[in-house]
């Protein structure tokens, strides 16, 4: 579905990542893992299409097609979707509608119809009750006054709306308290399928605990510094991030 | 990789659709203006004697005033002796009485600009009155309007026909000496809209003049007069285009609203200008002074206003809020793009007791335009309770544009509550992005996200209008990232 080759990537003139590489099949559940300030973030905006982070080498090859030479809306519309870590806030603009954009403009790519307002209503109602969000955020501006917690839930709706092929969840875990971690875990397992990739960047293990993954990556200094299974995860929570920094890399780079 | 600057870029093909020319045969007078054009000018229009003395003063006047500088604008002194203050379709008759009569080519024209002028039209429920050039040259709807005694015709119709009224309300509100603009368009205007509800009458449908300049270096100068009286209410649009030339052409109007007890006038504006071409060549110079009077108790005015075109615009739509309990208010979306220039606001005046006022103003400058909100709040002594609350807010869209607001408060009653708020923010990339990541194109992001911001007033507007309203900011605001 998704392979990064060498990927190098900077912002100005500071370079983030530095040869990634990591290949995603559909139904997999890759996790992330990296200390503050190892580019785990840049690889989501860089796979997104951020046009802050320039591309200095490397490839990715999305479904067939060049990821890096595709728009960010071809990007998105093709199904790879991310969960932001700060979602946005579009005052004015309800939620309502910024869904419904949303979902017509990926459904039009797909060459189906668009949905009218009556059945998207029904459609963005059921999700929202699974995710556990009341309607009136439907009205409400686009994240404008929510709280971390409805925001996250907000992010799981809109991954739920589109049903991407490959949904990347930025840090999804950040500023979440228990419930409502339960809560956005819930939502993200619930669409987990054979035809459905993830990839979890987290710093903490504990979103893994509730969104278990099939591999576990490190990232470290731009690279991909060792791979595993859901065990290293544990293991990193036990001895800490250091433990793979100062070791040696000689695995950097066997991404899964 | 394709970003948002490239794609933005790329969707600048669309043109500023109204600057067709139509090829017609003209009456025009000779350029320049002195008593003489005054005088011609008046005889050309069969004015009674009245009118032309009115002119006449308000001309000694502009002559003794000064050029005003104060707006934070910027442009080459204007020579008013290259101006021409008339010039009018040449029709069979002097004035066509029915659409039969009215230049199949001026029909076309209208048509083309989406203007109903067939009372069957799309838009029946809106009455029309067409202003080109100079002269009206149709008003539509006027028999169904007259069987509930509402007064709509053309200027020149209503000095002729209703002399008594216009005496009494003409100057009432802006007096032919109240500023530079509006003493030159006392002494020149030529046409305009003319509007009366008589007592207790909800006027049946909404009323709308069509603004077009169309002959080379012609001033605009109209005049536009509202009166509902006692109970009466009225809604009301304008709206405004000019071909695209190279030159800068003078639109200078004058706006009066005059509402009794307990009446009601909404009054909106869609002004579409010719803007000037992306380097800034060209474009309509919009010096317009509006001024309503909630004359009587607890009346209401109200004025909404979209703003995207004009090379320059000047105006400050305001209410004088001398009726107790009497409500002024004032939405507002202005965008200026490449090389525009806005300088707007509002007035309010509070002079009656408990009277209410609303600003709210939305900016929005792209390009390397520049956007000024200026707004002033009185409060005399007499004005026991008085309210304002102002908001303006500013969007920024690239990094060459400049937004300024000069709000003024005068309060001279310790009653008074005012409030003010300001905002300016800049389209965010990050929004860009986030509604990108969701999968629509950048053109779509940036309407959605601007019409969001713009939201408070877009709701003021009547319904067909505010469609047209955003559509129109889309169409502005092309190629406005980068």
């Amino acid at each position: 579905m998704l392979t990064i080759k060498n990927l190098h990537a900077s912002i100005g003139e500071k370079p983030i990542l530095k040869g990634l590489d990591l290949s995603i099949k559909a139904g997999e559940v890759h996790a992330i893992m990296g200390p503050n300030g190892s580019g785990k973030s840049t690889l989501a905006q860089v796979l997104a299409g951020r046009e802050n982070f320039h591309v200095d080498q490397g490839e990715a090859s999305w479904l067939g097609q060049d990821l890096l030479a595709m728009p960010i809306e071809e990007r998105a519309r093709s199904g790879l979707f991310l969960a932001f870590q700060y979602p946005i806030e579009i005052p004015g603009v309800s939620n309502a509608y910024f869904l419904k954009a949303a979902v017509n403009a990926v459904r039009r790519h797909q060459g189906l119809s668009e949905l009218d307002a009556m059945d998207f209503i029904k459609r963005v109602k059921s999700e929202m009750k699974a995710v556990g969000m009341r309607e009136e955020f439907l009205y409400r501006s686009v994240n404008e006054g929510f709280s971390g917690g409805e925001k996250k839930r907000n992010e799981v709706l809109q991954m739920a709306l589109l049903e991407p092929k490959l949904a990347i969840l930025d840090e999804t875990d950040s500023g979440l308290d228990i419930d409502a971690l339960k809560a956005v875990a819930d939502g993200v397992n619930r669409l987990r399928s054979p035809e459905r990739a993830l990839l979890v960047i987290t710093h903490y293990q504990r979103l893994l605990d509730y969104i278990v993954p099939d591999f576990v990556h490190v990232l470290a200094g731009g690279r991909i510094v060792r791979s595993g299974g859901r065990e290293l995860a544990l293991e990193l929570e036990e001895r800490g991030y250091g433990w793979i920094e100062s070791g040696d890399s000689a695995q950097a780079g066997a991404a899964a | 990789m394709s970003t948002a600057t490239d794609k933005i870029d790329s969707y600048l093909g669309r043109e500023y659709a109204p600057g067709f020319i139509t090829e017609i045969e003209s009456d025009t007078i000779p350029k320049g203006l002195s008593e003489d054009t005054i005088r011609l000018l008046s005889a050309k229009k069969n004015e009674p004697e009245f009118m032309l003395e009115w002119r006449l003063d308000a001309y000694r006047h502009w002559l003794t005033m000064p050029t005003p500088e104060w707006a934070k604008v910027d442009f080459p002194p204007v020579d008013f002796q290259d101006i021409i203050y008339y010039s009018a379709p040449k029709s069979k008759k002097d004035a066509p009485k029915s659409l039969d009569e009215v230049d199949p080519e001026l029909l076309r024209t209208y048509e083309k600009l989406g203007v109903p002028l067939h009372e069957r039209a799309r838009l029946a429920g809106v009455a029309v009155d067409a202003v080109f050039d100079s002269v009206s040259v149709a008003t539509t709807f006027r028999k169904q309007l007259a069987e509930v005694g509402v007064i709509f015709c053309s200027f020149s119709e209503a000095v002729k026909d209703h002399p008594d009224l216009v005496r009494k309300y003409l100057g009432s509100v802006v007096p032919p000496g109240d500023n530079f603009y509006a003493a030159l368009n006392s002494a020149v205007f030529s046409d305009g809209s003319f509007v009366f509800i008589p007592k207790g009458v909800r006027c049946p449908m909404e009323l709308s003049t069509y603004f077009r300049i169309n002959a080379q270096d012609t001033g605009q100068f109209e005049r536009t007069l509202i009166i509902a009286e006692e109970g009466a209410s009225v809604s009301y649009l304008e709206g405004c285009t000019a071909p695209m030339r190279d030159e800068n052409q003078l639109h200078a109007a004058v706006v009066e609203l005059v509402a009794l007890d307990d009446a009601k006038i909404k009054y909106s504006t869609v002004q579409n200008w010719y803007p000037g071409d992306k380097d800034g060549k060209g474009g309509i110079y919009n010096f317009v002074t509006k001024r309503g009077e909630c004359r009587g108790a607890r009346s209401r005015i109200s004025w909404t206003q979209v703003e995207t075109g004009s090379a320059i615009t000047w105006k400050y739509p305001s209410v004088v809020l001398r009726g107790d309990d009497s409500v002024g208010e004032f939405y507002s979306v202005a965008v200026t793009n490449n090389y525009q220039q806005a300088d707007t606001g509002s007035k309010m005046t509070h002079m009656g007791r408990n009277t209410r006022s609303t600003i709210i103003s939305k900016g929005i400058s792209a390009g390397r335009s520049s956007n000024v909100f200026r707004g002033l709040v009185r409060v005399t002594p007499k004005a026991e309770g008085a309210r304002n609350y102002t908001q303006c807010d500013s969007l920024l869209i690239g990094k060459k544009c400049a937004a300024h607001t000069f709000p003024t408060i005068e309060a001279q009653n310790p009653s008074a509550q005012i409030e003010h708020e300001a905002t300016t923010s800049r389209i965010g990339e990050d929004q860009l992005f986030y509604a990108m990541q969701r999968g629509l194109s950048a053109e779509d992001a940036v309407s959605m996200i601007v019409n969001g911001f713009c939201k408070e007033v877009f709701k003021e507007l009547p319904m067909e209008f505010a469609v047209e309203a955003q559509n129109l900011l889309g169409v502005s605001l092309e190629g406005s990232i980068g």
